[in-house]
């Protein structure tokens, strides 16, 4: 049975003020289930309603029809056992990094003593490399540590499923391929449930067991699924000279701009048959008659 | 070193000095002298002028007390008020000495007494050397008194403003049903002047507050100026304190949510953090606005305060009185330009950098 499914989940916006009664509908009909252990890797243009869709799954948003189901129970409220690491990293600016992660864990082990939290707190900074910036606030950080608190934070909650929203998205390419491969160590050794949300590919191949596209909005929905049966430990640089490899990002790319380009059809089509005629702006004096 | 100093100024809101540091430091030295005449040449001129011309005008005005008075004679009159609070201080010092010796003389008498048997007699003396204990030194409250009662009376206002207005204002900005309840009542009542709630302060209070002068904490002036103070000062913090918990991010909310924290541990943790400069820059504009409120809640409550020195000089009406109002005038401007910059450095110690 999986532990976190989407059945028939659509979700709408309002736009345009709430007056107009114009909605968006940014996520049409997905369906989507998660197995225990798994790590999925959901892959999609910017703007797709992938966020929308990680809200969906950790409880931040309600879905207008359908069903999010998580370990039987349907629609659940937000809780730390579905752990969710922000684009924005989300870190509170006015605690250190301890006390970021401090907080999480006084959430999770209430019967625990002070010192068994505190050792916790510990293990998951360490598990992120970053004892030394133990007492630093978030501002004194750079992007790519102030990500490695946050995944610190959620890792710390123990959640049942891990939520990766863009997690790596702001990051430049050389801080990213370093916290790429922290994840994956981490995830070989904490044998979590993950669902990442990414825009690059190259980061689902490298991490997820399977990749399922988001196909873009209005009415966004998953499309067919790619299965990464790539050996693990998958290491960057073999990667790019593996033909398997190659062939299946090649696959994936390409499936993604074609479904890219049908949106585009369908959602422009009235568009590009109208053709709008500009006045004539030429001086009078000049005009060939 | 130096940079400890530069920032410790830079906390301070004493930016001003910088250029000074800097210099010794041995940064271009040009640009910091030009920094120099700009932070302190400039306001120097300004102020020699303002001085000048108030000179000018001092000997031009003939009020019905005289000339209007100098710069030269509100500063004598300044040394009078100092040297005045100096008697009184040794006066009082002086007071207290006598009773001592006098309690003790009464009590030596009364043991010699009672060791010739005259119980009579040493009982008068014991309730006379009691009666020399109990009494007060009372004279007309020094300069300084004044200024020190005018301090105790706004910080009392402002700490009750405050513990109004932070919790009603966490309640607007989080709830906005609240917000709108609240919203038309803070809109009435944020604009009404001191004076106006002055007397409905004090008929209030001599109405509820009963307790007999000789066993009351405080006075009924001293309740009437500081709860006066309070109700015109409470709506800065309350209005800030609103916008800074109704724009909390959202990421913030949302984490608290993730996290599932109780009610009190999100107020405790998120909500008043990251309303925190927002909350001091409330409290900054109330306790500037407590303190001129309070010079007119003084004036007409008689609290033996700066309203009250102001109001008397007035009525006592000569020119060194008008004098003595002026040194108030500028006692006022200082000591609220000493609270904003407390308040100044308190803000910026509670505020974080964006993460």
């Amino acid at each position: 049975m999986p532990i976190l499914e989407l059945k028939n989940v659509s979700k709408s916006f309002q736009g345009g003020g709430k007056a107009s009664g114009l909605s968006t509908e940014v996520l049409r009909a997905v369906d989507l289930s998660i197995e225990e252990g798994e790590f999925v890797a959901i892959v999609g243009f910017s703007g797709s309603g992938k966020s929308t869709l990680v809200n969906l799954l950790c409880g931040l948003l309600e879905p207008d029809r359908g069903e999010v189901t998580f370990k039987g129970q349907k629609n659940p409220p937000p809780a730390p056992d579905r752990g969710v690491v922000f684009q924005n990293y989300s870190l509170l600016p006015w605690l250190s990094v301890y006390e970021n992660v401090r907080l999480a864990v006084d959430q999770v082990m209430t019967r625990a003593s002070s010192s068994e939290r505190d050792q916790r707190v510990r293990h998951y900074i360490d598990m992120v490399s970053l004892t030394p910036a133990l007492a630093k606030k978030p501002k004194e950080l750079s992007g790519g540590m102030r990500q490695r608190v946050s995944l610190a934070r959620t890792l710390a909650l123990s959640p049942d499923v891990l939520l990766l929203d863009e997690p790596l998205g702001a990051l430049d390419a050389l801080t990213r391929a370093v916290l790429q491969d922290e994840i994956a160590k981490i995830w070989s050794e904490e044998k979590k449930t993950v669902l990442l949300v990414t825009n690059d590919v190259d980061e689902g191949l490298l991490l997820a067991d399977r990749i399922i596209p988001l196909k873009p909005g209005p009415g966004a929905t998953l499309g067919k699924e790619f299965v990464v049966d790539l050996p693990r430990p998958r290491v960057r640089t073999e990667l790019n000279h593996d033909a398997a490899f190659k062939a299946l990002r090649n696959e994936i790319v390409s499936y993604l701009n074609r479904v890219r380009d049908e949106s585009r059809e369908s959602s422009g089509a009235g568009l590009r048959q109208t053709t709008v005629h500009l006045p004539n702006l030429t001086p009078a004096d000049l005009r060939a008659e | 070193m130096s940079v400890k100093l530069l920032q410790l100024l830079d906390a301070t809101g004493l930016e001003s000095f910088a250029p000074f540091v800097r210099l010794f430091r041995g940064d271009d030295a040009g640009e910091q002298l030009r920094r120099i005449a700009m932070n302190f040449g400039a306001p120097l001129v300004a102020i020699l002028m303002f001085l000048g011309s108030w000179n000018v005008a001092s000997q031009n005005i003939m009020t019905k007390y005289g000339n209007l008075p100098s710069p030269a004679d509100v500063w004598v009159q300044a040394g009078v008020l100092w040297k005045g609070h100096l008697e009184g201080m040794a006066a009082e010092r002086a007071f207290y000495a006598e009773q001592e010796q006098k309690v003790a003389e009464y009590t030596a008498a009364a043991a010699m007494l009672a060791q010739k048997g005259n119980q009579a007699g040493a009982d008068k003396m014991k309730s006379l050397a009691a009666a020399a204990r109990t009494a007060k030194y009372s004279a007309q409250p020094s300069y300084v008194q004044q200024i020190l009662t005018s301090l105790k009376t706004v910080f009392a206002g402002f700490v009750v403003a405050s513990l109004l207005a932070i919790p009603i204002g966490v309640l607007c900005g989080s709830s906005p049903i609240i917000q709108a309840a609240l919203n038309p009542l803070i809109q009435i009542f944020k604009p009404v002047s001191p004076l106006a709630w002055l007397p409905i302060v004090m008929i209030v209070v001599g109405a509820l507050y009963l307790t007999p002068p000789d066993q009351a904490w405080f006075e009924k002036s001293f309740l009437s100026s500081a709860l006066t103070v309070a109700l015109c000062s409470l709506w800065p913090t309350l209005v800030n304190t609103a916008l800074g918990v109704a724009s909390i991010e959202k990421d913030h909310l949302n984490v608290a949510k993730v996290l599932k924290l109780d009610a009190w541990t999100r107020v405790r943790k998120i909500i008043i953090p990251s309303s925190l400069p927002m909350i001091f820059a409330g409290l900054r504009i109330s306790l500037g606005v407590g303190w001129m409120v309070l010079i007119a809640a003084e004036m007409l409550a008689q609290n033996p305060g700066l309203g009250k020195f102001v109001w008397d000089m007035f009525q006592n009406g000569s020119s060194q009185t008008l004098a003595q109002i002026m040194v108030a005038v500028f006692t006022i401007g200082i000591i609220g330009m000493a609270l904003d910059r407390i308040m100044i450095i308190l803000q910026r110690s509670v505020s974080y950098g964006a993460a």
